[in-house]
């Protein structure tokens, strides 16, 4: 990355800034910009104020199938972006059952389609933290006479906050550096910086160019960022951690709002592009309902494009992910551990929370300059007398990166919200640290290490970006398989690729059932 | 009271503990060692399992000794860089039997990023021998010296006429080769190294029934597309985003001339033209011979598409390709300079001209051989014939590598490409 931005300042040897002068300088610049932040802060609210009822329905109330509502709920997040383009295009594109609504080529239909990407990301990073939230305090505040919604107002949302924060800066993220998805349904008029390095670096290998706009990329997301860790930090406090079986109520009347806006999230803006795709994949070309798609996965016709069968494709991915996660969770662990304590040295403060910006930065680099700098730098990277440029282990490594944030931001809040005092009573009673971590620490955050898991897999298994950006050997992961079964000539190909993005689909929602499943969870009440 | 101080001290020092707690902290941080050493331990099993299907992994050099070809780089492993919609698997068992070395295939992405790849690694290249850089791109490798000269010996006949110049020098000849011999053009191959393998066109294609239904003569030319009749009925693609989109920007850079192009795409525009990123999106999502519901009649595809919209019975398509509006494309192979493995390198370029190979092109990859001698499936021939050099609005390769940035950017300004 750093080599990447290095070589476009390096002129016959020389430092030359005058990139600068000629990136800023153009209106076009300034556009994309504009186009980046309002598309960025846009889809943060709307995910935001739809996650909340989301998180609140799926981890606070107890009704039947709730386990695997919270698995369907992953699903969007990754379905390939390639995939959901097609999906909205065909829902409001010219010709499409809603294509009256005008919204074709809109700013509306990209804040659209980034919401349906990233309210399960709030759903979940909010909810795994209120699931575990004592709500003994808004009971005491209803005691003291304070209306539902006051009480909720100032006890839980006070203490949500970190959780938010997180999640709104994951949203940002994601969103800010989204790239298909604007291009596919907005087309040029609403390019954002990461389309315009992609047109930079791809047509016309303006590396100058595009080192200055990923500096300016980088610029931004370092603002979302400190914006997210002072909210954060405002924010924080302990809060009382509780078992999550001992939350969650079924649900009562004064749910109805909630639960409104939660059928209406899923049913319009999730449920609608899905159904359409899955309706699709049981179909020919001519509109007859048949299984050809799921059958050319396993026995692929002579003019496949692909080598092997998709379900080749499938298990590579399915391994690859696997390794990802376990990099992605080892790696976040140790930094949730690192980041969740509290120093009180002003420096070691700093410190830390540089630290937690330099592990979010994978999110917001784009996957262009990601790809093509791991191109530059992992020849013999490091001394060790091995290409990892073609090596297929590049690929875990890239999507761990890429995970890794996700893992934090899941783990940390629940970490932070750990009461220092009953560390310190651990120590008082003869506990060293290493006693106390695994005595408070990891029991603690086992359950949302499980769900953390999940979550690492299925962004490994949905990840497109980085990965078609690095060199792959002849076996490809699903998603990039998808993408080239769709735009493809061969007759019965394009259906093909629906019925793989709705295996992958398949595969991580089943993935997400295991995580919630997976139950580590051994704190007794405090 | 002690252990207040304690802890306090715990705190300020990030958790080392000091004193008469400094056996069990130790003790402590062993076991923190040993979760986080069986953590990386579970990461390092994952890789080496997966270390397993790793294809592209790099090979240690150890000769398998398969036909004892190796040359003096003592390595009988050829990797070619490819893009993606090539069969990889089965070229390399196909290219390691033809050639008696072990043939890796890594895929590095399409025209401009593939290109942008070879460049980018010049020193250290990621690949011997590499396929699939079309007209586009093409001189982008030449002028930059990442090819090594190379012409093989066995080059089919009709390669000459795709071959590119060694310099950016005007109107040197390629492309539409009616003007250079078949000598000049091997001439040329060898001195660049760019091997063309295969060929394919460009062209706008049309619904022939929507029009029938419509009582609307179906349009022609380039001039057509602007008129009042063919409102909002076409769709074309992001020169900037897709090799396909650029390759029709070529070609009304050739019909119309550097300065007026600009004007023909804004007519375009005008008349409602809708732009879509990728090929997939416009035929499948905007096309109505496209399957998915569609409603555009006319959409920037290939002259081969009419191929597949041939009814069951054989005898009629759907579409047509307009073969006024096309412009060609070859795909190029050619050794890398600096590769590790230079020979085998020359060995799968030849290869990839020789008949065995030439023959799977038009099942496996929808384009034309250079080999002439090569049957085409009979469907192409009746349905979806090629342009002629003359129906062809061709730039040669050097003209696309000086003029297509000012292009793309002059769009951008323009339209809001």
């Amino acid at each position: 990355m750093l080599s990447l931005v290095a070589t476009g300042f390096l002129a016959d040897g020389r430092i030359d800034l005058g990139g600068f002068g000629e990136v800023f300088g153009s209106a076009r610049t300034w556009r994309v910009i504009g186009q980046t932040l309002t598309q960025a802060v846009l889809a943060t609210i709307t995910s935001l104020v739809l996650g909340l009822p989301a998180a609140y329905v799926l981890y606070r109330l107890k009704f039947r199938g709730r386990g695997i509502a919270r698995a369907l709920m992953t699903v969007p997040f990754v379905l390939p972006t390639v995939v959901v383009g097609v999906a909205f295009t065909a829902l409001i594109g010219p010709g499409g059952p809603l294509a009256w609504t005008g919204l074709d080529r809109s700013l509306t239909v990209i804040v659209a389609a980034m919401t349906f990407f990233n309210v399960p990301v709030v759903a979940r990073t909010v909810g795994t933290f209120w699931a575990r939230l004592d709500d003994s305090t808004e009971a005491a505040a209803r005691v003291l006479g304070a209306g539902k919604a006051r009480a909720w107002v100032s006890t839980t949302l006070p203490a949500l906050a970190p959780a938010l924060a997180s999640a709104a800066s994951l949203v940002f993220l994601f969103s800010a550096t989204s790239f298909a998805i604007v291009l596919v349904l907005g087309g040029r008029d609403f390019s954002n910086i990461e389309t315009e390095i992609y047109r930079l670096t791809v047509q016309f290998l303006d590396l100058r160019g595009a080192a200055v706009l990923s500096l300016a990329q980088f610029a931004i997301v370092g603002a979302a960022l400190a914006v997210s860790a002072w909210l954060r930090r405002s924010g924080e406090r302990a809060v009382n951690i509780v078992r999550e079986d001992a939350q969650g109520k079924r649900p009562t009347p004064g749910d109805i709002p909630a639960l409104v806006i939660f059928a209406a999230t899923l049913l319009l803006l999730h449920a609608l592009p899905i159904v359409t795709l899955v309706v699709r994949s049981l179909q020919t070309a001519s509109g007859e309902g048949s299984l050809t798609n799921y059958i050319a996965l396993v026995n692929p016709p002579a003019d496949s494009p692909l080598q092997g069968t998709v379900l080749d494709a499938a298990w590579l991915s399915i391994r690859i992910a696997l390794a990802a996660a376990l990099i992605a969770m080892v790696l976040g662990t140790l930094v949730s551990l690192v980041l969740s304590r509290r120093p009180t040295s002003p420096a070691l403060k700093r410190g830390i929370s540089l630290f937690d910006g330099l592990v979010m930065l994978p999110l917001g680099v784009s996957a262009v300059t990601l790809g093509f700098g791991l191109l530059i730098t992992m020849h013999r990277p490091l001394g060790i007398g091995f290409d990892l440029r073609t090596s297929v282990v590049l690929i875990p490594i890239a999507q761990a990166l890429v995970a890794l944030p996700l893992v934090v931001r899941t783990m940390l809040p629940v970490l932070r919200g750990i009461d220092p005092e009953l560390r310190y009573a651990a120590a008082t009673l003869g506990a060293g640290p290493g006693a106390v971590l695994r005595a408070i620490d990891l029991p603690l955050i086992g359950r949302s290490a499980g769900l953390a898991l999940g979550f690492a897999f299925a962004a490994s298994l949905g990840e497109f970006g980085a990965t078609s950006f690095l060199v792959r050997p002849g076996a490809q992961t699903l998603p990039v398989a998808i993408a080239e079964l769709i735009g493809h000539q061969a007759p019965g190909s394009y259906g093909a690729g629906l019925a793989a993005a709705v295996v992958l689909a398949a595969i991580t929602a089943a993935a997400m059932l295991l995580a919630e499943r997976f139950r580590a969870d051994q704190t007794g009440a405090f | 009271m002690q252990h207040a101080v304690l802890t306090t001290r715990q705190e300020r020092s990030g958790g080392a503990v000091r004193g008469t707690q400094g056996v069990r902290a130790a003790r402590g941080s062993q076991q923190a060692r040993a979760v986080r050493f069986t953590g990386l331990g579970a990461a390092a099993i994952a890789l080496t399992m997966l270390a397993g299907c790793a294809t592209g992994a790099a090979d240690s050099g150890a000769d398998s000794g398969a036909a004892g070809q190796a040359g003096a780089s003592g390595s009988n492993t050829v990797t070619l860089a490819v893009h993606s919609s090539f069969p990889n698997d089965a070229f390399a068992k196909a290219a390691s039997a033809a050639t008696g070395y072990d043939v890796e295939v890594v895929a590095a992405g399409d025209g401009g990023e593939l290109t942008n790849k070879l460049v980018l690694t010049q020193g250290a290249p990621i690949a011997d021998a590499f396929f699939g850089v079309d007209t586009m791109f093409a001189s982008r490798l030449v002028e930059r010296d990442v090819v090594e000269p190379y012409a093989p010996k066995q080059l089919p006949a009709g390669a000459a006429e795709f071959a590119i110049a060694a310099e950016s020098a005007a109107g040197a000849g390629t492309g539409a080769g009616a003007d250079a011999s078949t000598a000049e053009g091997v001439q040329l191959i060898a001195e660049t190294g760019m091997v063309p393998v295969d060929f394919g066109a460009t062209c706008v294609n049309i619904d022939t029934g929507w029009f029938a239904e419509h009582d609307i003569a179906a349009p022609e030319t380039y001039e057509d597309l602007v008129k009042p009749q063919y409102r909002d009925q076409t769709v074309l693609l992001d020169p900037t985003a897709s090799s396909t989109g650029a390759a029709f920007l070529v070609g009304t850079v050739a019909a119309f001339g550097e300065d007026g192009y600009v004007d023909y795409w804004q007519a375009l525009l005008d008349n409602g033209a809708r732009i879509e990123q990728g090929w997939s999106d416009a035929y499948y999502g905007q096309f109505t011979q496209g399957g998915e519901g569609g409603t555009k009649p006319i959409v920037v595809s290939y002259a081969s598409s009419p191929a597949f919209t041939v009814n069951e019975a054989g005898d009629a398509a759907s579409t047509q390709a307009l073969l006024g509006t096309c412009t060609r494309q070859a795909e190029y192979a050619g050794v890398l300079a600096n590769a590790a493995n230079p020979e085998g390198a020359r060995a799968v370029v030849d290869y990839l001209v020789s008949n065995e190979f030439q023959r799977t092109i038009p099942d496996t990859m929808y384009m034309n051989p250079v080999d002439g001698a090569v049957e085409l499936p009979a469907a192409w021939a009746q349905f979806a014939p090629e342009p002629t050099a003359q129906q062809a609005h061709d730039l040669s390769a050097a003209e696309i590598e000086r003029g297509r940035e000012g292009w793309l950017r002059t769009l951008g300004d323009e339209i809001g490409l």
